[in-house]
């Protein structure tokens, strides 16, 4: 990965660690991954967004298998990605783990964990974020 | 004098594992003498997404879901570990973020080999204790290798335990503390090496056994115990016989040393052991309920706790996190090939 990953990286460290997104004070609706407005109430919005820490629950909207993954994730094909829509509303995209293919199904109940997303190569830096697993406790 | 202790905890452990049998097999060892002669029937295994910065995240997030401390309050974070992820950027920073206690925030890795969990919450106790901060987070993590048929294979295992220490609605009153430390070479990894060597038979009694039971005395003379007067015991538990050896050694019986001994089910988590131990412990402890705690570090050190559960046990909930029972039961078999490979993408060659 080129140089330029690593501030990146570190800049989307909140939206990574810990789903914050944003919410619109005109409308309220939520975004993730925050936007600088709100695409309904546009200026209105302007100046009006307020950060929002999402839950870390949420349910599989759609999802599918990956065979044939790109470099750094060919160790751990194959593996399910999907949409998973938070709580609050807002859809993601995030790999599924701790969980057998064929367990995979739309409209299960899912919650982020953390894991290690990527790391530029044996002596770059370790990228870090959410990834969803089945929902281990109840709620 | 305010009364110091655990305010919550949570712990976890990956959902892989590996049979011992699995692993004497590949080596044309006969599965049923190495199984019983360490007592370990299988051990945890990290998936390739997961290391010691990640398990001590998913164990801090489980310690806050059972308690409504906000974490902006946690103003010490300290992550013991033999496998930190990086050898210089400290994995507490990684931690903090992800819990949101940064940025005014004390934040140090420690490295005891299997006892830096421990000292870590010794360091939190004092913190708290002089009223330098309102709470610490003490850490015990390990995703810990073993070089290819060593006999180190078939435990060491991935695994963690997070605990906020503090001095409101403690759920585990610390009463005591002391440590006992020597320069003893029976494990070492030397700077830049993959894999730990030791010292063989050394590694027993003057090392293991020596330590826990001196350590463990000084402490019973301390506060003025006897091993009949605690509900459980808790060993550092490098194969699942030595805890029970050091056990009987000191005067303690297996009942007590059970809820707390995890070897057998997920191999020795290394800087987790006594701390997932003393999880398992108080998943199931009751107000009164009394608690002794020895961990062990090879180079060599060990250090014990006193410990007493409070009325506040009763007023955590537990079940907002997953019980220790519970991260033991959710597993999955994985073959020694696989194992392998998953051992051998985490190295350059
Ligand atoms: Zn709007």
């Amino acid at each position: 990965m080129a140089d330029g990953a690593v501030p990146r990286f570190w800049r989307e460290i909140p939206q990574r660690y810990n789903l914050i997104g944003n919410q619109c004070g005109a409308c309220d609706r939520i975004y993730f991954p925050p936007r600088e407005s709100c695409p309904y109430c546009r200026r209105k919005s302007m100046g009006n967004m307020k950060e929002i820490k999402l839950g870390s629950k949420g349910k599989v909207v759609t999802y599918t298998i990956i065979y044939v993954a790109p470099e750094p994730f060919e160790g751990q094909a194959p593996y399910p990605i999907a949409i998973i829509e938070l709580d609050e509303g807002p859809r993601v995209t995030a790999q599924i783990v701790d969980c057998e293919l064929e367990d995979v199904k739309i409209g299960m109940r899912v919650q982020s964990t953390f894991r290690k997303i990527q790391e530029d190569g044996y002596i770059g830096a370790i990228h870090y974020g959410y990834k969803f697993k089945p929902l281990e406790v109840k709620g | 004098m305010k009364d110091i202790g655990i305010v919550s905890y949570g712990a976890h452990i990956p959902r892989l594992r590996i049979k011992s049998s699995d692993i004497a097999n590949a080596w044309g060892k006969d599965p049923g003498t190495i199984t019983n002669g360490l007592g370990i029937i299988e051990k945890s295994v990290p998936s390739i997404d997961q290391d010691v910065a990640t398990i001590s995240v998913e164990a801090a997030r489980a310690a806050l879901a059972r308690c409504s401390i906000d974490p902006q309050t946690i103003e010490a974070i300290y992550v013991g570990s033999e496998s930190h992820p990086y050898a210089v950027k400290p994995t507490g920073t990684i931690v903090g973020e992800a819990i949101g206690a940064t940025p005014v925030l004390q934040v140090a890795d420690y490295e005891f080999a299997c006892k830096a969990g421990t000292a870590a919450i010794q360091t939190c106790m004092a913190f708290v204790k002089s009223d330098m901060i309102k709470y610490g987070m003490a850490i015990g993590a390990d995703t810990s290798q073993a070089a290819p048929g060593d006999a180190l294979e078939y435990a060491a295992s991935a695994g963690g335990a997070a605990f906020i220490i503090g001095s409101e609605k403690v759920i585990a009153t610390i009463n005591e503390t002391c440590s006992f430390t020597t320069d003893t070479p029976d494990f070492w990894r030397r700077e830049g090496r993959k894999y730990p060597a030791h010292g063989g038979r050394f590694t027993g009694a003057p090392a293991y056994f020596r330590h826990i039971t001196s350590n463990a005395k000084i402490l019973m003379e301390k506060v003025g115990s006897k091993p009949e007067d605690y509900n459980y015991a808790i060993f550092h538990q490098p194969n699942g016989k030595f805890p029970l050896k050091v056990a009987k050694m000191l005067g303690f019986s297996s009942d007590q040393v059970k809820q707390g001994l995890l070897c057998p089910y997920v191999g020795n988590t290394y800087s987790g052991a006594v701390m997932i131990g003393l999880a398992s412990v108080l998943d199931v402890a009751k107000p009164g309920d009394r608690i002794f705690l020895t961990s062990y570090g090879s180079g060599a050190g060990s250090d014990a706790f006193d410990m007493t559960v409070t009325k506040y046990i009763n007023e955590l909930p537990r079940e907002k996190a997953p019980l220790i029972s519970q991260l033991i039961e959710n597993k999955k078999y994985v073959d020694y090939a696989t194992y392998t490979k998953y051992r051998d993408l985490l190295y350059e060659e």
